[in-house]
């Protein structure tokens, strides 16, 4: 495979053109929402994210993510990543979603030298080669981090409008990558 | 001291100048160490990035290296021999960067770059408001025009500036085709106007916009002239003092020299009646606990230790570009705009954004590639060797303007090649088909 198409897999390709969960949608009855805009002042990729957090159905203390819904303008890797992060979290239990972030983050944080567990990531894995170019991780990112930023305050919302529903376990790191 | 006037409706119509043969070319690039590398998977360069920062060649490498292993000291201080030899050669070099550009000596200024020059400008007239107000100082009710396709260096410094005196930022719009709309030249540039700030060329359109009826405009109601020659220096022979401009700023990185070095150049009236905007050693005359006067113009404007490795490094590249006759680098670059120009105007689903004929414009070439984010389409090019700027190069509005947030710049230079122009086409016309969108 050419550094290219390590690069661009086809799974990343097939995204960017799929974006799964595009278009900004209202949070249904019962949920909990909050926007996130992100802008990578370097090529002018933006992302405006809205995370959707409901309480569990069956009683758990752990919030769901019920929606990630996005809009926003950029290059393959970028559209392609958001599209991925919505079909992975979507369904989540909230401190699932962020241990996923996680570990994304440090899969593109390594160089290429982080080996993506698969069964973890899924289709996320295919970005594993995006963090031997330094330039392309803040593309990669961009979604994740609009995504982290919008949930912590979502389940916060949720936290003050059903205050028996307990605090779920919310990373607040911030993207500081200066590509 | 006095290059031959160069109008700018000249440019892009390079009279007798011819451009470089390939026997020429080879021997142009010999002297650039860089460009004979190659990247990714043996892929030979093919560098066409110069508008953001062009390659160095042996002669200013060499100038650089010899003074620091022969005369390096602290210039305009000390009587040692190395001192002396230091200070020599460091004013030399201003006398010949000056030179380059049609001025005297005394009316360059060392900055950081072109950006650093603009601001030392947009600050000047800003703080003239305190202590003594002078002629130029910005009010509220002045204004301040610039044209829709600055660089942003030539926009943010005149926004703050207005901010700062309550003076109002105007704007000549552009048409269509990527030129200034100069039926608005009347209707913003009026009695109200202070600062007629513009650049010279674009470094995303690639226009060059004609200095002699804007300076004309501006002199009508006695508005300062700002020229931005960052992108004109370093492509085509510039008269500063024949186009008639109080003040310009270029950069040395993009004319063969190194960075951390630029020039605000100009009128030796309009600079001393600039106030400076940065204190401290070396731009004084006497000093006591509390006053302190100034030297004249340039070094008021140089404040501490200047950069000067850098400046020598620059001397060596004007006379670089000098040698080889900036007539005919303008030539070269004509043939190789023209080449691109008709290359791209061939391929699907790519829109230029600029003038699509070379005349009056520079070959800095932007494109939009429908469906392929600019940012993939570097990495594709990148992927065979070819060098190109993505994203919105410093200029968002003009981008805005043209419905765009960000484009693929190809740009070329006295070293670039027609094989490098048609591999750039070639290896473009393929993009749209990886990502899809063809
Ligand atoms: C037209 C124009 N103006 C200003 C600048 C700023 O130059 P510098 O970054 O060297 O200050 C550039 C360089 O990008 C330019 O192309």
């Amino acid at each position: 495979m050419s550094g290219l198409d390590q690069l661009y897999q086809q799974i990343i390709l097939d995204h960017a053109k799929a974006k799964h969960g595009f278009g900004l949608r209202d949070a249904g009855p019962g949920a909990a929402s909050a926007d996130s805009h992100q802008y990578n002042p370097l090529c002018g990729d933006e992302v405006t994210l809205r995370a959707v957090v409901t309480t569990a159905s069956d009683g758990t203390a752990a919030p769901v993510v019920a929606d990630v819904a996005w809009t926003g303008e950029g290059c393959s890797i970028s559209q392609a990543s958001t599209s991925v992060l919505h079909e992975l979290v979507v369904g989540r239990p909230v401190p699932e979603a962020t241990g996923l972030v996680e570990e994304f983050r440090t899969m593109i944080r390594s160089r290429g030298q982080v080996e993506p567990d698969e069964e973890v990531l899924g289709d996320a894995a295919a970005f594993a080669g995006v963090g031997r170019h330094a330039n392309r991780v803040k593309c990669a990112m961009l979604g994740w981090t609009a995504f982290e930023d919008a949930l912590s305050r979502a389940v916060a919302d949720l936290f003050e409008a059903s205050p028996q529903a307990g605090p779920p376990a919310v990373s607040t790191t911030t993207e500081q990558e200066n590509a | 001291m006095s290059a031959p006037a160069v109008d700018a409706a000249r440019v892009g119509d390079p009279g007798g100048a011819t451009a470089f043969s390939d026997d020429e070319v080879a021997a142009v690039r010999a002297r650039f160490p860089v460009l004979s590398r190659t990247v990714g998977a043996g892929h030979a360069l093919a560098y066409l990035d110069s508008g953001a920062t062009s390659q160095r060649p042996d002669s200013v490498l060499d100038a650089e290296r010899d003074y620091l292993t022969r005369s390096n000291a602290a210039v305009h201080r000390g009587a040692h021999t190395l001192a002396e030899e230091a200070t020599q050669a460091y004013e030399d070099a201003r006398a010949a960067v000056a030179g380059f550009v049609g001025l005297d000596d005394d009316e360059l200024v060392w900055t950081r770059n072109a950006t650093e020059g603009l601001n030392i400008v947009a600050l000047g007239l800003s703080h003239y408001g305190i202590g003594t107000p002078g002629p130029l100082a910005l009010r509220a009710g002045d204004e301040v025009v610039v044209t829709e396709m600055e660089h942003h260096a030539n926009l943010v410094p005149w926004q703050q500036a207005c901010a700062r005196t309550g003076a109002t930022l105007r704007w000549i719009g552009l048409d269509d085709d990527g030129r200034l709309d100069l039926d608005d030249l009347g209707r913003v540039v009026t009695e109200r106007t202070k600062v007629l700030a513009f650049t010279h060329a674009s470094n995303v359109l690639g226009t060059v916009n004609p200095v002699p009826r804007l300076v004309a405009a501006a002199k009508a109601v006695g508005a300062l002239t700002v020229l931005d020659a960052c992108q004109s220096v370093p492509h085509f022979p510039v008269d500063l003092r024949a186009l008639g401009v109080d003040l310009a700023v270029f950069s040395a990185h993009k004319m063969l020299g190194p960075t951390g070095i630029g020039a605000l150049a100009g009128r030796r009236e309009v600079l001393a009646a600039l106030p400076p905007v940065v204190t401290g050693g070396s731009m004084v005359e006497k000093v006591t606990m509390e006053s302190t006067s100034f030297r004249e113009p340039p070094q008021r404007f140089e404040a501490g230790t200047p950069p000067v490795s850098q400046a020598i490094a620059w001397h060596a590249a004007v006379d670089h570009l000098s040698a080889l006759g900036m007539d005919r680098v303008a030539a070269h670059e004509h043939m190789l705009t023209e080449r691109l120009l008709a290359g791209v105007a061939e391929l699907p689903g790519v829109r230029v954004l600029g003038p699509t004929t070379a005349r009056d414009r520079v070959g800095a070439v932007s494109v939009v590639v429908e469906g392929v984010h600019p940012h993939d389409v570097g990495q594709f090019l990148d992927n065979e060797g070819i060098a190109v700027r993505v994203g919105h190069h410093c200029a968002q509005p003009v981008h805005r303007r043209y419905g765009a947030t960000a484009s693929t710049r190809a740009s070329v230079y006295l070293y670039s090649t027609t094989g490098e122009v048609d591999a750039f086409v070639e290896t473009l016309g393929r993009v749209r088909g990886y990502f899809g969108a063809a």
